[in-house]
């Protein structure tokens, strides 16, 4: 979704308020896909089509009440998280919620240190061999639907609150404002839990790349 | 005794892979941006590295295309929505 997208939620909801069903129409075909994904962060694939569902009824019952000091966007994404969380609980999965995450957990490198010169001796701290550029692995490869597969693995084990931050920044592109009003975090907190989890993303996409040399 | 306007100890590479997302982000305050600058112009693995990382979010935006299961079930959100109007217009 890209950012002149969110804008036009806005006039939606007039016509939304006044019964329009093609308006609904609308935002469930904008919205529905999104929030599917992120409602299997919190619960099974069909646990999560209920909680879609209820969101949308929650929507509905809260237009009223909705000021839009948020963005319609992250209203229905809060009401959502709200719901999955909820019900995530009750099937007693791991529930993200990044707002109570303690960011300096899970605390390890971005890059493993072994890949760098010991502190100390000369070249201390710099790469022992350089990254290598994907420019020479062969588009077939970095474009593969395998790739990708490796991309979606490696947001799946990442701890939960970092798989909430990046799903909803890089996967589905949202703002880094966005992200911390759905999410309730601070800008900083937000900025670490998205450093962890694109780091171990890159280093499981570069694992896999490796091997196609 | 430390100069007033010392110039900032240069980046490492193991400095550069922590900051990396915050450099992307343009999160970095001028001094730090500026450190950053001057180790990656001297430094072929750190932008080989952020190439990577830049590379890596290009491709998560790919992630949820082709998402089978995120189909929205259409026709059961219009009965949500048609019986929520008619409760709406009768109270």
């Amino acid at each position: 979704m890209t950012e002149a997208a969110v804008g036009s939620d806005e006039p939606l909801l007039a016509r939304l308020r006044s019964g329009e069903e093609a308006a609904f129409v609308e935002l469930v075909d904008r919205h529905g896909p999104a929030l599917h994904r992120v409602a299997r962060m919190y619960c099974t694939a069909s646990v999560a089509e209920e909680v879609v569902q209820e969101t949308w009824i929650g929507v509905l019952n809260g237009l009223d009440r909705f000021e839009g000091r948020a963005s319609l966007r992250t209203w229905i994404f809060r009401i959502l998280a709200n719901i999955a969380r909820t019900r995530g609980e009750r099937e007693h999965r791991q529930i993200p919620f990044s707002a109570f995450a303690d960011p300096s957990a899970d605390a390890g490198p971005a890059v493993d240190p072994e890949r760098f010169n010991p502190p100390g001796t000369e070249w201390g701290n710099h790469w022992i061999s350089h990254p290598r550029h994907w420019d020479e692995v062969p588009e077939v490869v970095t474009e593969s639907a395998e790739t990708l597969d490796v991309a979606r693995r490696a947001i799946d084990t990442l701890p939960p609150a970092q798989r909430e931050v990046i799903t909803l920044r890089d996967v589905e592109g949202w703002s880094s404002d966005e992200v911390c009003e759905s999410l309730g975090l601070s800008a900083v907190n937000q900025r670490v839990l998205l450093h962890r989890a694109r780091s171990r993303v890159r280093a499981a996409l570069e694992q896999h790349l490796e091997t196609h040399r | 005794m430390t100069a007033p306007h010392a110039t900032p100890a240069p980046m490492d590479c193991r400095e550069f892979v922590e900051i990396v997302s915050e450099y992307i982000e343009a999160a970095l305050a001028e001094t730090e941006r500026l450190r950053t600058e001057a180790h990656l112009a001297g430094c072929a693995g750190c932008r080989a590295y952020l190439d990577q990382m830049q590379r890596t979010i290009t491709l998560l935006r790919r992630v949820a295309d082709g998402d089978p299961e995120a189909t929205a079930h259409r026709a059961t959100l219009v009965e949500v929505f048609r019986a929520w109007r008619a409760s709406r217009d009768t109270s």
